[in-house]
């Protein structure tokens, strides 16, 4: 059993120190897609938080019973059984959501964050440790999701959660809400943080 | 809703709906491979090839045994297991037989079972309502289109890598990022030109 400090130091690294948007580049397909709206982005949110929060458990409550050659099978049949929970969820509460979101929710599944998270973390560790790291990086993916949603849609609508934010006059960048508004957002994103922090090793090939 | 001609499909995968520029899908690969326009060659071939095979399987899949049964609900597992079973079907079969495309293609093989621009094809495809043919031309269109963005963007990152001077912090992926938002604006130029979806 981690004692406190180091259970602080996990959560502290998935959500900022090694940051999976920004620090490891994972996971930036949805990121990108959702971030139009902020409605959108915290409902994404939210889905990935619980799917990474408990798979990370269920990988780590099984990591004793899993035979190795099959593991990465295993890992993603939990997360998708996970992802389903969440996809019937919204459809049934939020249904306008869930239209717009279209197949992002179930693209939660092949999030590399994900299976990065059991495959590198949930593994190796006890269930707790494993709960807070899951909690810590999506935490972390969420709050750079929110960060780029926060630039596209007052830009692109002019409105923030619905609210105009910005004035009746203002021109709006029909730019932002397409893809590469997105595209351009999280660049520039990715060389502030790195011209800030440069050590970050690139070269993870998950998918 | 008029079926939509296999063909206007298939180059509305490639230009007006590219699959990587306008939906965001298989943005991971395309990052970390986009560095060297050989290793984008080989990426893109078997994304062409294993996209189109599992798109239109999983429209087979879909129609005749998940619809008949009222299983609907469980389609991404079913999915994700038809993509990995098949890839690795497919993996093991050029090792056996074709010993050559093995070391040129088979290795960025157990990267596509990650990859969601594939399971994103097949999502697609169930929401969009597809037929059998409509779902192998889209398929195919969409990875020749994948293709398209990968082999441009290293072709234009392996000049780079030679002539510029990129200030701190902006090389490697922030640049990527850059370029391929440079691409997409450029491919917008094609859209309302074949309307689908």
């Amino acid at each position: 059993m981690p004692n406190l400090p180091l259970k602080k130091e996990i959560f502290l690294t998935g959500l900022w120190k090694d940051n999976p948007v920004l620090r490891q580049i994972l996971g930036i397909c949805s990121t990108l897609a959702v971030t139009n709206l902020m409605v959108n982005t915290l409902v994404m949110d939210a889905g990935l938080i619980f799917t990474v929060c408990m798979s990370s458990l269920t990988v780590s409550l099984l990591r004793k019973h899993t035979p190795m050659r099959i593991r990465m099978m295993v890992q993603t049949l939990i997360i998708a059984s996970y992802v389903i929970i969440v996809d019937i969820m919204i459809k049934a509460y939020l249904p306008d959501i869930s239209e717009a979101l279209g197949p992002y929710v179930a693209l939660i599944i092949t999030n590399c964050i994900i299976l990065g998270r059991c495959e590198a973390f949930a593994r190796h560790n006890p269930p707790v440790a494993s709960f807070i790291d899951g909690l810590g990086m999506s935490l972390g993916y969420s709050l750079v999701l929110i960060a780029i949603a926060f630039i596209r849609e007052p830009l692109g609508f002019g409105t923030l959660l619905g609210f105009r934010v910005l004035p009746e006059g203002f021109v709006q960048w029909t730019v932002m809400i397409m893809a590469p508004g997105a595209f351009f957002t999280l660049g520039i994103m990715v060389w502030i943080m790195k011209y800030f922090r440069p050590q970050t090793k690139f070269g993870e090939e998950k998918g | 809703m008029d079926p939509i001609n296999p063909l206007t499909l298939f180059f509305a995968a490639i230009f007006t709906n590219n699959i990587l520029l306008t939906n965001f899908l298989g943005l991971c690969p395309f990052l970390s491979m986009s560095g060297r326009k050989k290793s984008a060659l080989g990426m893109g071939a078997a994304v062409v090839f294993v996209m189109a095979s599992t798109t239109a399987l999983n429209n087979l899949v879909h129609y005749k045994v998940l619809v008949p049964l009222g299983l609907e609900h469980f389609r991404f597992i079913v999915f994700i297991v038809v993509i990995a079973a098949f890839v690795q079907l497919v993996e093991m079969t050029v090792e056996r037989f074709f010993p050559a495309l093995y070391f040129s293609l088979g290795i960025f093989l157990p990267l596509i079972t990650v990859n969601c621009a594939i399971f994103g094809a097949s999502l697609f495809m169930v929401i969009r309502k597809y037929d059998f043919v409509q779902s192998l031309a889209y398929g195919v269109g969409s990875g020749i289109g994948w293709m398209l963005a990968i082999i441009a963007i290293s072709s234009i990152r392996e000049k780079l890598q030679k002539t510029a001077k990129l200030p701190k912090g902006l090389e490697g992926p922030a640049i990527t990022l850059i370029i391929t938002g440079l691409l997409a604006l450029a491919f917008l130029a094609f859209s309302g030109m074949i309307r689908v979806q």
